[in-house]
């Protein structure tokens, strides 16, 4: 069966970490759905670049934080903040896609 | 050295507020530093072009004449960091203003150590020139053109210039543009107290309770500073601070939580314990700081790029909505074909709501087909306003009667909430620079100067 990614987080969000990048933090509820997800590899380039539809050059990184049970995956932004063409100033409505996101994590 | 160094921040961003109630109890508590943030590059680069505040004049006075009065009849410290939202000297001054005005209608004396951030292109074109000047990556190598189109070049300050504020003895230190955890750490590391754990508190502090749970921009947050741990308290009896809400303030904002980059090194995190030490406190350790091999400084500059006039509509038609991307190339043809023997510069661009509005190129769904109706901003930018205003008015015309195929509502496409229609947005401003100045004085951009309060 399937696990759904709003069912184990706490907190799925996204903002700018400068004006030239976004990162998004996946806050899990507990420490063993964190670590399940996170040794699953689940949370890997190819689904970034998939959900984002960005080339994996575009992610600067996906790494773990333990202490706060977190997840943490940050790309570039496609323009510089504020720039014309920007949709969102602050990058703090980037994180929908991962909303929907649910994995097998049985099998893994 | 004291045991304990202990601080209290007043709120995320000054102009935010704080509920007194925890205001009090933070003084209670008996402060050494009464600080807050006052800027954050995130509302986009207008306000630093502008000069102007993304905080409201009103609000701003509110948070400051409280941590004023509370400063001077309790005699703590009180440090304002990046001043007027950008910390360029127009932002500086306008918060100096509002200083000048509390001073006056509370009858209140006292001096303030100004120390200014903006840095002036010629100086900046200079340093450039040497080869000073680096790209702070993903950001684009800096030109001399972007250098003489800013409007204004701030550094961001690291702690050495409010230490050297703080012998000058002034009640109020208000800086202009500052490393955020710099407000914070300076006093305790002039004191001897550790450059790691205090930098890591002013960290967490600069965005006050935002580090409890639950979170707020809005409320007061401790620090107790010893000499090998900190700890963080909430103020208010709505919220708390817990290991997990404290560790997840680290991520905030950053791209990694483990190594953060800051004026003359590296904070690093990567042995930080967080413990709960019971009644709401939790307890942090083994922050560290690694100075780097080249002091830097962080430059920020934004120039204006032309005037921008919006539209703001809606379609509830299904037919125009599965067009609407033939619909707005029709449009920007027309537009461009009308005024193609004019040469005029400008950009013409369409945000759709229901569509890609929202994350626009990272939009993983941008159908319409479900949908039954859309927002649609049309935004023209152009080199003066009027031009801008031409370039709105005709592709909103153009597109309220646009012939697009299978059309059958041939009265108007748009269905406008204003009258007018169209709005002037006024100036546009982009981040010219992003970059790092090479120095080895951490001191030398900084002007300092006191100002006595009543004016002789």
């Amino acid at each position: 069966m399937k696990t759904r990614l709003i069912d184990i987080a706490d907190v799925i969000r996204s903002k700018n970490s400068g004006p030239y990048e976004l990162t998004m933090d996946i806050i899990f509820k507990t420490v063993e759905d964190f670590e399940r997800v996170w040794n699953a590899g689940v949370i890997n380039e190819a689904l970034i670049s998939q959900v984002y539809q960005i080339d994996p050059d575009q992610i600067l990184s996906i790494l773990a934080f333990p202490p706060a049970k977190a997840i943490k995956i940050t790309i570039k932004r496609p323009i510089c903040s504020g720039n014309i063409g920007e949709t969102d100033v602050y990058g703090a409505q980037q994180h929908a896609p991962l909303l929907s996101l649910s994995f097998d994590l049985n099998q893994a | 050295m004291k045991n304990e160094f202990k601080i209290l921040s007043t709120t995320a961003i000054l102009g935010y507020g704080f509920p007194l109630e925890s205001f009090e109890a933070g003084l209670a508590k008996k402060p050494d530093l009464i600080a807050a943030d006052a800027g954050s590059t995130d509302p986009g680069p207008y306000y630093l072009g502008s000069g102007l505040s993304f905080t409201d004049r009103n609000a701003v006075k509110r948070d400051l004449k409280l941590m004023l009065q509370a400063g001077l009849k309790h005699k703590i410290p009180v440090i304002i960091g990046t001043a007027g939202g950008s910390g360029a000297e127009p932002h500086l001054n306008w918060c100096f203003e509002i200083v000048k005005e509390i001073a006056a209608e509370e009858k209140l004396t006292f001096r303030t150590a100004l120390i200014h951030a903006e840095i002036d292109r010629k100086t900046v074109l200079a340093q450039w020139e040497q080869g000073n000047v680096v790209p702070l990556d993903p950001a684009p190598p800096l030109t001399e053109a972007a250098i003489n189109a800013s409007e204004h070049i701030v550094g961001q300050m690291g702690v050495e210039p409010f230490i050297e504020a703080l012998d000058l003895n002034c009640e109020l230190i208000l800086a202009g543009r500052a490393y955020d955890p710099s407000v914070f750490a300076a006093m305790p590391i002039k004191l001897g107290y550790d450059r790691g754990l205090a930098l890591h508190l002013g960290k967490i502090l600069e965005c006050a309770a935002i580090c409890a749970s639950p979170g707020s921009g809005s409320d007061c947050m401790f620090g107790t500073l010893a000499e090998d741990w900190f700890e963080l308290q909430a103020l208010s009896p709505a919220r708390k601070c817990t290991t997990v809400s404290v560790a997840a303030h680290t991520l905030y904002e950053k791209s990694n939580p483990y190594l953060l980059p800051g004026p003359g090194g590296m904070l690093d995190l990567r042995a930080c314990q967080f413990s709960d030490m019971g009644e709401g406190r939790i307890r942090v350790t083994g922050s560290k700081f690694v100075p780097s091999a080249q002091n830097t400084i962080k430059l920020e500059g934004a120039r204006r790029v032309g005037f921008r006039t919006v539209s703001i509509a809606g379609t509830r038609d299904p037919i125009m909505i599965r067009e609407i991307d033939n619909i707005i190339a029709g449009v920007k043809e027309r537009v461009a074909d009308n005024y193609k023997s004019e040469n005029w510069d400008y950009q013409l661009n369409f945000i759709v709501y229901g569509r890609d509005g929202v994350m626009g190129k990272l939009e993983p769904t941008p159908d319409t087909s479900q949908v039954h109706e859309l927002g649609i901003i049309i935004e023209a930018v152009a080199e003066t306003q009027e031009l801008s205003e031409t370039v709105c008015a005709t592709a909103r015309s153009t597109m309220l009667h646009y012939g697009y195929p299978g059309r059958i509502a041939t009265a108007g496409n748009l269905a406008f909430p204003f009258s007018p229609s169209d709005f002037h947005a006024g100036a546009v401003y982009e981040f010219s620079v992003y970059h790092l100045l090479q120095t080895d004085d951490p001191l030398k951009f900084f002007k300092i100067e006191t100002v006595s309060l009543p004016a002789a």
